[in-house]
């Protein structure tokens, strides 16, 4: 057994960032994490990171614009901290070597993105996020924090009081992808989980494989609510035949969007007569999406991002990166040609439900970064609001796992008495659990109340997935998780996308419940123990059922269009009776609905509710 | 004409133009533009996708598994993986992994030329498997590890000393002449981030570590990819002068940047077409300036 104060498990922005904190605050820390740092999926974050650095911004104005964004879904108290610590952590970065692009008096760049009322997307190039996980990892190198690199993390070491609230999380159990073998590592002060997107959960992405969604299964089935998982982000310009992205900064300096008959839609169709391209990603990809239904798509398929008028000079000094993705996996030259877009998954705005200090109700169980949801993005993320999230989430669930004091947090987490329930849902199916005999459930958590003491919930964490990987290993023949992968992304993408109708979400569900019955006859083809990336897709297909489950078991019920969730039978905001998150908690091995109120009270302020127009 | 049939760069003398702005020299920004241009019309021609399209292509992917009987031997399995237009080779090794075998094992992530998990020895060449088109190659398509490294399992090879070597160079920013405000920002000026934009753009994919003879001939050599990422902080004006100096030295050590015999491989091979070579020569040409030690 491993033992550490601190275990981040991720090494991505998020985890990376909350490693260098509680170094700071002095923690033994240690990151466990399936792919090498430098691999991880912030890398590929292209357009910028928010901050309100310049005269004329302040901290308010964005946190104004984060609220409206969110379709004020969002909690005031997480936006407020976002909006304030964002410009501080960003110029932390700068501090640390990371090369931003300049003006001419050597200061950083701003540029403009959507939904933003002050061009303060601080940016490196098109390729933001490659400067920033590789500056953070620098950082990392240069404190000496411990990385287990290639170890895949399988499950969370949890005691079992019957209510989550009391629950502690005394480590994880993972297995080093090298060798096969499984461990415990304990953590005596906490566990941070920074485990990134969902995104494979759908068939047409921006996000990498690895995006399996590991961190929210696992805190979910320990006991954790997620929250407002039906929020799913739809990029508008992502490339339609890999879902590789086009970043918003290419509207941002001036990219046009025409249909297949040359109309500048977002103006001409009016879909936002003030902003045009530049609505938050919501409008766009339902613009876009509305062109080729009405026939006025390209190829019934997709629309065009025009961005040759800015000429070769701006585009490749700031948008180069762009440039080379066209060509590479499109085969498109951007300088003389059109690029062809269309929206994929790109962002999961809810996760793991935790407060401002990045705890949950499960003590020691931190998260931060995509996995999580402390309401920042609330309905609707605006474009460079993530890589801000993941530095000053990250920092704080750093220091307060590490033991630093970081105040009261104002957002309540865990499921409480009195909180509104959703009775009967009409389902389609039961849903439920996907076990494996005989490690069935997984049930770290099973609320039998019987493993209080740290090290023997460490312990009978790894035993229980020894069985499971014995298990799939001894069995020799049955279904393969790519199939089953395969099938559930298709289910998602036709049914569960940017328009949802009751009728397809049932159906999606469906093919759930079908792909957890197929999971119960999974096995693992390879017998190996070295690399076994058999075995570790195995585990993320089952991760990517139960998250796939409350995206889209929290679109079925909420009743109304809000941000990045539209739904056919009722196509307008519904204020009264939704300014609530959609909260599912995993309770005796099958998902329960319930709701919390929005937070609109600021500091001193309350965020009025508004109609979203651009 | 395909890419990896093309002539690799050939040096006309040891010291390549190393400054981007030179005068009447082309920078290696035009350059890669050319090379893009051209690749593009390659394609085009080559692949006129629409010919190859209902095709198969067949891949033969080298295989080894220390732990299973079979395995133990190397071998090539032969996969056919029918042809989309636009498909690459990790498309086709992935067709065959989820279609065929799924015990065939390969790193891989961001499909996108960013994360640098998997380049591959393909035709003969180090490369991106997500970044290479099936059809600017010619089939079958040959895929196996990166060469000089040890294998793992089939095209999994051991990064440990790769990520030793870049480690070796300190690559962290450690200027303590910050800024007093925590609000306020270090300047840097244009030129100087362009400067060392190509060389910050590595993203450890160990192609060029993989090509480069000298690499493999001593194990200890730093390598070009540390050696760029040590140009980097070097070139960094944020930085201060004696910590340049303090990196130069640990460049111009024994298996540092006076190993490299400017044969351009890694120049050639890298797959953001970082001018590996004349960021090791510039070094060079510094250390001489600063009169270090000459090994
Ligand atoms: C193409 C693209 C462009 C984007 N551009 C922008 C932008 O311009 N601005 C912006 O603000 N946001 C942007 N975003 C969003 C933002 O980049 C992501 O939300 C953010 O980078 C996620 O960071 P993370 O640290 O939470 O996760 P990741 O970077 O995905 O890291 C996850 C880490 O967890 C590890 N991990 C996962 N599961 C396990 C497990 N079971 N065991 C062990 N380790 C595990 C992985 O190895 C990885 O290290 C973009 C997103 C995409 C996809
Ligand atoms: S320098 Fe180029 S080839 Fe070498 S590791 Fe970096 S990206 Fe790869
Ligand atoms: S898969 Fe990430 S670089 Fe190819």
């Amino acid at each position: 057994m491993y033992e550490h104060d601190v275990i981040v498990v991720g090494g991505g922005g998020a985890g990376l960032r909350a490693a260098i904190a509680a170094h700071e605050a002095g923690a033994d820390v240690a990151i466990v994490t399936k792919l090498h740092p430098v691999r991880s999926h912030t890398g590929a974050a292209e357009g910028g990171i928010n901050a309100a650095l310049r005269e004329g911004d302040d901290w308010e104005l964005h946190a104004y614009d984060t609220m409206k964004g969110s379709d004020y879904l969002g909690d005031a108290p997480a936006i407020e901290t976002l909006a304030k610590d964002a410009p501080k952590d960003t110029i932390t970065l700068e501090h640390w070597g990371m090369p931003f692009s300049r003006e001419e008096d050597g200061t950083v760049s701003q540029r403009p993105f959507g939904g933003l009322s002050f061009p303060r997307t601080t940016y490196a190039g098109a390729e933001t996020g490659h400067h920033l996980l590789h500056t953070l990892y620098e950082q990392v190198v240069k404190r000496g924090v411990q990385v287990y690199d290639e170890w895949f993390v399988m499950n969370l070491a949890v005691t079992d009081e019957p209510d989550p609230n009391d629950r502690t999380c005394h480590g994880v159990v993972a297995y080093d992808v090298q060798t096969g073998k499984i461990q415990g590592f304990k953590a005596n002060k906490g566990v941070i989980l920074a485990t990134g997107g969902p995104g494979q959960a759908f068939d047409h992405t921006t996000n990498a494989v690895s995006c399996t969604g590991d961190g929210p299964a696992m805190a979910y089935r320990a006991g954790v609510p997620l929250e407002d998982m039906e929020f799913i982000q739809f990029h508008p310009t992502s490339l339609p035949s890999t879902g590789v992205l086009i970043s918003e900064g290419v509207r941002g300096e001036g990219g046009i969007l025409y249909n297949n008959e040359g109309e500048r839609f977002m103006f001409e169709h009016g879909y936002a007569n003030n902003a045009g391209e530049l609505a938050s990603r919501d409008v766009v990809s339902r613009a876009e999406l509305t062109e080729v239904n009405e026939g006025r798509g390209v190829k019934d398929e997709y629309v065009h991002l025009d961005m040759r008028h800015l000429g070769a000079d701006r585009i490749l000094d700031r948008l180069e990166n762009i440039l080379h993705l066209a060509e590479d996996f499109e085969g498109v030259d951007g300088l003389v040609e059109p690029m062809p877009v269309k929206p994929g998954q790109h962002y999961a705005m809810g996760g793991i439900e935790t407060d401002e200090n990045g705890e949950t109700c499960i003590g020691g169980l931190y998260a931060a970064g995509e996995c999580a949801c402390v309401s920042v993005h609330g309905g609707n993320r605006l474009g460079g609001n993530a890589l801000p999230e993941l530095i000053v989430f990250g920092k704080r669930a750093g220091y307060h796992a590490a033991g630093k004091d970081l105040g009261e947090a104002q957002i309540e987490t865990g499921y409480a008495e009195g909180v509104e329930e959703e009775g009967d849902i009409d389902l389609p199916i039961e849903p439920g659990e996907a076990g494996i005999e005989p490690a069935t459930g997984d049930a770290v958590a099973d609320g039998s109340g019987q493993v209080a003491d740290a090290d023997a919930a460490v312990e009978r964490a790894v035993e229980a997935e020894r069985e499971r990987v014995d298990h799939l290993m001894d069995k020799d023949d049955g279904v393969q998780h790519a199939e089953i992968r395969a099938k559930l992304q298709k289910a998602m993408t036709a049914d569960v996308n940017v328009f949802r109708t009751e009728e397809g979400i049932k159906r999606a569900l469906k093919v759930i419940r079908e792909c957890r019955e197929e999971y119960q006859d999974v096995y693992v083809d390879d017998p190996s123990r070295t690399f076994n990336t058999d075995l570790q897709q195995t585990y993320e297909t089952r991760n990517l059922i139960d998250v796939a489950e409350t995206i889209a078991l929290g679109a079925l019920v909420r009743k109304e269009f809000r941000g990045a969730h539209w739904r056919y039978e009722k196509q307008e905001r519904d204020d009264e009776n939704w300014l609530k998150h959609t909260m599912i908690s995993w309770n005796g091995g099958k998902p329960s609905v319930w709701y919390r109120p929005v937070i609109l009270e600021g500091e001193d302020k309350t965020y009025e509710p508004k109609i979203r127009s651009y | 004409m395909s890419t990896q049939q093309q002539e690799p760069e050939q040096p006309d003398t040891q010291e390549a133009p190393a400054d981007p702005e030179m005068k009447g020299e082309e920078s290696p920004q035009q350059k890669r533009l050319k090379r893009k241009e051209e690749d593009a019309a390659a394609r085009e021609k080559a692949a006129d996708a629409s010919e190859l399209e209902g095709e198969t292509v067949l891949i033969k992917v080298f295989r080894y598994d220390p732990e299973v009987a079979d395995k133990q031997e190397p071998r090539f399995d032969e996969f056919h993986v029918p042809y989309e237009k636009g498909m690459t080779v990790l498309d086709a090794v992935m067709y065959a992994r989820d279609t065929y075998d799924s015990s065939l094992t390969f790193r891989h992530s961001c499909r996108q030329a960013v994360c640098g998990s998997d380049a591959f020895f393909i035709n003969g060449k180090q490369r991106l498997a997500c970044k290479t088109q099936l059809s600017d190659l010619s089939w079958p398509v040959r895929v196996e590890p990166l060469p000089h490294q040890e294998v793992v399992k089939d095209l999994v090879v051991d990064m440990e000393h790769f990520y030793e070597q870049m480690h070796a160079v300190e690559p962290y920013f450690q200027s303590e002449d910050l800024p007093g405000g925590e609000l306020e920002e270090q300047r840097q000026s244009r030129e100087n981030r362009e400067k060392i934009k190509m060389s910050s753009r590595c993203i450890w994919c160990a192609a060029c570590m993989s090509s480069c003879n000298i690499a493999a001939g001593d194990n200890q050599y730093l390598g070009p990819a540390a050696i760029n990422k040590a140009y980097k902080f070097a070139m960094d004006d944020r930085e201060e002068a004696e910590l340049k100096e303090h990196r130069l030295r640990i460049l111009e050590q024994e298996h540092g940047v006076w190993r490299c015999q400017t044969q351009f491989s890694c120049t050639e091979v890298c797959p953001k077409d970082i001018p590996l070579t004349e960021h090791i020569q510039e070094l060079k040409r510094e250390a001489v300036k600063k009169n270090l030690k000459f090994w």
